[in-house]
């Protein structure tokens, strides 16, 4: 498999079986593969910069030769549901995900309230709850403090 | 019976709401009635903050319906100087009583007590986050003494950016038919721009003005007064402008319609002047009473004894 990067060709190899996270908006790969947990895994991990492409100018792209179990798509779906994820099975493409913003997240991102009860209480869980869909709005559940999807992907 | 809490007013559904308030009128009319349905029941005041009052409101509540309160009113006093969790205090507490009323400076805490609760727990103030029981109270009030909660035109002045019974008020009552609000605040302390905008997608017509006038009061069944809080401002001097802003006098109360009430959660610092106690208009004192009124009903709700033949 191959990005085109101008005249040059940037190789990337290919993969029998594992994901592709493709149409990450430029810029963002680090956030995914943070949010991810990729660093935690033994497994290949590609993580391509400022490809080309015809839909968004430029994107990242995440090449990860693990099974698809391993990957939480709540979480990617809660941080960029547009991203377009391709299961890989013997190097082919045998399906491609459709991401939705989860009803809720647990752990992903944590409550910036100072009076929020999970600021002093540290084993509580961090939960979100998705309140706007429309508007990608999530809510502490303790506090309801606001968690805006599309701002936080600017 | 289902294990119930309440965290915010909107917990309850409109139906729910209107069922509680019947019973708080019930309550207020047939004292005696009430007057043992709480035998043997114990309520835990957990409040790590103070807030004399409604604590006390909710003592009251038990100890009218014949049961007995117990708890703390300073999170120093408690094992909580200790450093124990919340939901460790209510593991505890939850086999000592059988309701529990917690106050906590810290936002969401009551919704933590109830996730580790056997017993209904009742948030009776989250720091700047949610306070049902006041806003029931309110409902109560203007629901007795104007005789609905359609068709009204309630004016919200003073503090209405920090006010969170404000915030819950205009929530609650934009679930009924035919609401207007008018609100009337310094530019500094307007209404959060997620309230009007929630105001304008559910389409309740409101108007924002400064002057608290005649021109202002003129088509208000009620009139909510607030507090400026000196706690909320990071400097002296914004609080020191602020403070006195409004003023609710004789004077003003002269060219105020005259079906029209006065309410306020209290305690009230300038901007109600003495002078209006006197005025039959005057509604904040007997809203102290339906307070208790309404939390008598919630206690009774939530632990299954609202029906007599329990």
């Amino acid at each position: 498999m191959a990005e085109t990067t101008g005249k040059r060709t940037l190789s990337i190899g290919g993969l029998d079986e594992g994901f592709v996270l493709d149409h990450i908006q430029a810029g963002h790969a680090m956030t995914i593969y943070r949010y991810l947990h990729l660093g935690d895994l033994d497994c290949t991990v590609a993580i391509i910069k400022n490809a080309e492409s015809r839909k968004m100018g430029r994107k990242d792209i995440i090449k990860v030769a693990c099974p698809i179990d391993y990957l939480d798509l709540d979480v990617l779906g809660f941080i960029d549901h547009n991203i377009t994820v391709n299961v890989i099975k013997d190097g082919k493409i045998i399906e491609k995900k459709k991401l939705k913003l989860p009803k809720k997240v647990t752990n992903v991102i944590r409550c910036k309230n100072p009076r929020c009860i999970t600021s002093t209480e540290n084993h509580l869980d961090q939960v979100f709850v998705l309140t706007d869909p429309e508007k990608e709005i999530y809510r502490c559940m303790y506090c309801d403090e606001k968690w805006d999807g599309k701002l936080a992907r600017q | 019976m289902a294990l119930r809490h309440l965290m915010s007013p909107l917990d309850l559904s409109v139906e729910e709401t209107n069922r509680l308030l019947d019973l708080a009128v019930d309550i207020e009319h047939n004292r005696d009635k009430y007057a043992h349905r709480c035998d043997g029941k114990k309520i835990a005041t957990l409040f790590y903050e103070p807030s004399t009052r409604t604590r006390l409101s909710f003592e009251a509540a038990m100890m009218n319906l014949g049961g007995k309160a117990l708890g703390f009113h300073d999170a120093s006093t408690s094992s909580v100087s200790k450093g124990e969790t919340v939901a460790d205090t209510i593991r505890l507490v939850s086999c000592y009583a059988d309701i529990c009323a917690m106050r906590h400076p810290k936002e969401g805490a009551p919704l933590v007590a109830s996730m580790y609760s056997t017993i209904p727990v009742i948030n009776a103030g989250d720091g700047g986050h949610q306070h049902p029981t006041q806003t029931l109270t309110d409902m109560l009030t203007i629901r007795s003494l104007k005789g609905r909660l359609e068709n009204l035109t309630i004016g919200l002045c003073g503090d209405l950016k920090f006010g969170r019974t404000v915030h819950s008020l205009i929530e609650s009552m934009s679930r009924y038919k035919n609401i207007r609000f008018v609100l009337i605040s310094p530019e500094e302390l307007r209404v959060p721009s997620y309230v009007t905008e929630e105001m304008k997608e559910k389409g309740i017509p409101y108007k924002e003005v400064i002057a608290l006038n005649e021109e202002t009061m003129k088509d208000l069944d009620v009139l909510y007064m607030t507090r400026v809080q000196k706690e909320r401002f990071f400097n002296e001097e914004d609080y020191v402008r602020m403070k006195d802003f409004y003023i609710l006098d004789a004077a003003k109360m002269a060219v105020a319609p005259k079906d029209m009430i006065v309410m306020h959660p209290l305690p009230r610092v300038n901007e109600i002047a003495p002078e209006v106690d006197k005025d039959p208009r005057a509604a904040y004192f007997k809203q102290v009473q339906y307070g208790v009124y309404a939390r008598m009903a919630l206690i009774l709700t939530l632990l299954g004894l609202d029906k007599e033949d329990k």
